[in-house]
């Protein structure tokens, strides 16, 4: 790749996804890059971006920068995050509330996280009697929510994260293939969602995750996605980021949580039921 | 430093898993069958078991059984690493007294991320 197609690349993830390219890395951007390349019937990535700087279509361009985001994932990833949410965050919520509670994975890339967020949900205890749950996946990627919506998983995916004791409880296997089962499945809706656009019609949310974002985001973006998201959230709900992620320029609507794990809250006041 | 006793009777794996555990800060003794797993914990109990379900001489679930009627022998994690991979199989080990399951084949990550999941990291 030529430093013209590189920065080609870099331009359209940043204005499209606001997906931070890392330019001195052309090893993984071609790594990304090469089986769209493939599928499309390309010879190359630099055919599939002089194709893509020619014709401007539409399709083509958000097939490249879906694949520019990075989705690796596992099943319980920042194990911390959820048992905070299976034993104090959760059970709280369900207290407080007559409606089901709503949780969102906003990048949810193939679904691990959104699944092992509703199988938290469902080893909960001290829930309130009756509580209810709607679990939302979305992403960027169409290709990452298919993949998501089948609830399939190979050998390798559902060794990574996952207890075994709850694989034994909530999969069912044929050969090397593993599936979520239909109850937990089926609690989950999907869609198509960029970060970017007017989030406003989503409705409100206790538990929105965003993780294994921010750190790919082109800085600059990274606070307007982040208030998108706060102006979802109920009064008393909360925001999953990563462990790492730096919001302290946003301290005027969410504040971190106590214990580390990258939970922030919009009202402080509610951080020790939260930490409970 | 903590010990893991592997248990394959394959030399390869139990070259594999030992390159993978030595990285991760264990110390490593090898056994090719139960039998000669069982006299390993008589003599020393290790901290962890990473176990072969089908080998000759004495099986991994037979190993498994004797080991936690043993004296101290309810302490090691052990880790299952087998080809077997039904729900009912793993549920058998399970109720026999393992902490974790790997399905063969594997890597690193997975023996990394099972021993966390095992409390061993």
């Amino acid at each position: 790749m030529t430093p013209e197609h590189i920065d080609l690349l870099a331009a359209l993830g940043r204005a499209r996804a606001g997906v931070r390219v890392e330019v001195d890395k052309p090893y993984l951007i071609e790594s990304r890059l090469t089986p769209l390349a493939r599928r499309e019937g390309f010879e190359s990535i630099e055919a599939l971006v002089d194709e893509l700087r020619a014709k401007r279509e539409e399709r083509l361009i958000w097939a490249v920068v879906e694949s520019l985001c990075r989705t690796e994932t596992n099943f319980f990833r920042g194990r911390e995050a959820f048992a905070a949410l299976r034993d104090g965050v959760l059970p709280s919520l369900s207290h407080r509330r007559d409606a089901p509670l709503r949780i969102w994975s906003a990048a949810c890339a193939t679904g691990q996280e959104v699944y092992s967020v509703a199988m938290a949900a469902a080893e909960a205890t001290d829930l309130a009697p009756g509580a209810r749950f709607e679990f939302f996946g979305s992403d960027l990627s169409e290709r990452c929510l298919e993949k998501a919506q089948t609830g399939l998983y190979t050998q390798f995916e559902v060794q990574r994260g996952l207890p075994i004791r709850m694989l034994v409880k909530y999969f069912e296997n044929q050969d090397d293939t593993w599936t979520i089962s239909p109850r937990i499945r089926q609690m989950v809706r999907w869609r198509r969602i960029n970060l970017l656009s007017d989030l406003s019609a989503l409705g409100s949310f206790d538990v929105i995750l965003l993780r294994n974002v921010l750190r790919n985001m082109v800085p600059a973006l990274r606070g307007k996605v982040v208030r998108g998201l706060a102006a979802r959230l109920a009064a008393d709900g909360v925001l999953v980021l990563d462990p790492g992620d730096d919001i302290s320029e946003l301290n005027d609507i969410l504040v971190p949580a106590p214990g580390g794990a990258g939970l922030h809250l919009r009202d402080p006041t509610i951080a020790t039921a939260v930490a409970a | 430093m903590k010990t893991c006793l592997v248990v394959d009777d394959s030399r390869v794996i139990r070259k594999v898993a030992r390159r993978v555990l030595e990285d991760i800060g264990f110390d490593i003794a090898e056994a090719s069958d139960g039998m000669e797993a069982l006299a390993w914990c008589r003599a020393a109990m290790p901290d962890a078991v990473l176990l072969d379900w089908n080998m000759p001489v004495m099986n991994g679930l037979e190993f498994l059984k004797l080991l936690r009627r043993e004296r101290g022998g309810d302490t090691p994690k052990v880790i299952f690493c087998t080809v077997e991979n039904s729900v009912d199989r793993i549920r058998e080990a399970l109720d026999a007294g393992a902490d974790e399951y790997i399905m063969k084949p594997f890597d690193g990550d997975i023996i990394q991320a099972k021993f966390a999941e095992a409390g061993l990291l």
